[in-house]
């Protein structure tokens, strides 16, 4: 599943669509501590977090994560959204849990 | 022998919005360059746990990075409170940050252990009040 197909599904807000719409989404990771994120983020992984910050963005593009899923109502801070928009990062966000939301993605990777 | 590559970085110990600066530019370079994957995800990774290192504990300093045909060196010296005990702080879990560091994410305990785990060799010179220099190097062969 690409993050273009993810957007389309309509199932998260998008609060930026990002510039790489074709990149593929292969797994799902949750985590909120920055650290722990860093050393186990998987590449290619949707990343479902309350974290909404620049430094999650930072810990996104060096761990080679594909996207943020802000998860339970939380919201990019206004610093994190200048930097996803200017640097074409993909955020999307909604106000299910954070398992609601990876089951979602889960299931839709895995064509359930 | 070939050149070597240099880069420098400030990091601003006030500012957490900067944070990752050195490190995300440091992984466009390598990918430019067309250093494996890999490696570049291992020094990134590295670097920004020093950057955070860095604006957490030591009020910022200085990054350098030396690419030779077979070595990534990265130096981070910062003119920060030094650190009271080594072993404790590369201890997996052991974190001296304040609340206001963890509620932005940070402050697990995973820093140097990270750095460490990341790269080939790890060398910390510290002086209480003096500052702190971490010497990393990863492998290129």
């Amino acid at each position: 599943m690409t993050i273009r197909d993810l957007i389309e599904k309509g199932i998260f807000e998008t609060v930026n669509a990002g510039d790489e719409p074709e990149k593929e989404i292969t797994s799902v990771f949750c985590c909120d501590l920055l650290s722990i994120a860093m050393s186990r983020g998987v590449e290619g992984a949707a990343w479902v977090t309350v974290m909404g910050n620049i430094n999650t963005l930072a810990v996104m593009t060096l761990t080679d994560m594909s996207c943020i899923v802000l998860a339970e109502g939380t919201r990019m801070d206004e610093t994190g959204l200048q930097k996803a928009q200017s640097e074409g990062f993909t955020v999307l966000r909604t106000e299910k849990s954070i398992f609601d939301a990876s089951l979602e993605i889960y299931r839709l990777i895995h064509g359930e | 022998m070939s050149d070597s590559l240099e880069f420098k970085y400030d990091v601003d110990g006030e500012d957490f919005t900067r944070v990752g600066h050195a490190s995300t530019d440091i992984k466009k370079k390598l990918k430019m360059i067309g250093i494996a994957p890999d490696i570049v995800r291992r020094v990134s990774i590295a670097i920004y746990e020093g950057e955070i290192n860095m604006v957490i504990h030591a009020y910022g300093g200085e990054i350098t990075v030396e690419i030779s045909e077979d070595d990534i060196k990265m130096v981070l010296k910062d003119k920060g409170p030094g650190i009271p005990d080594i072993e404790k702080a590369m201890t997996a879990g052991y974190s001296t940050a304040s609340e206001n560091v963890r509620n932005l994410g940070f402050g697990a305990g995973m820093g140097l252990p990270n750095m460490k785990k990341y790269t080939d060799s790890i060398d910390i010179e510290t002086e209480i009040g003096v500052g702190t220099t971490v010497t990393m190097h990863v492998h290129l062969t």
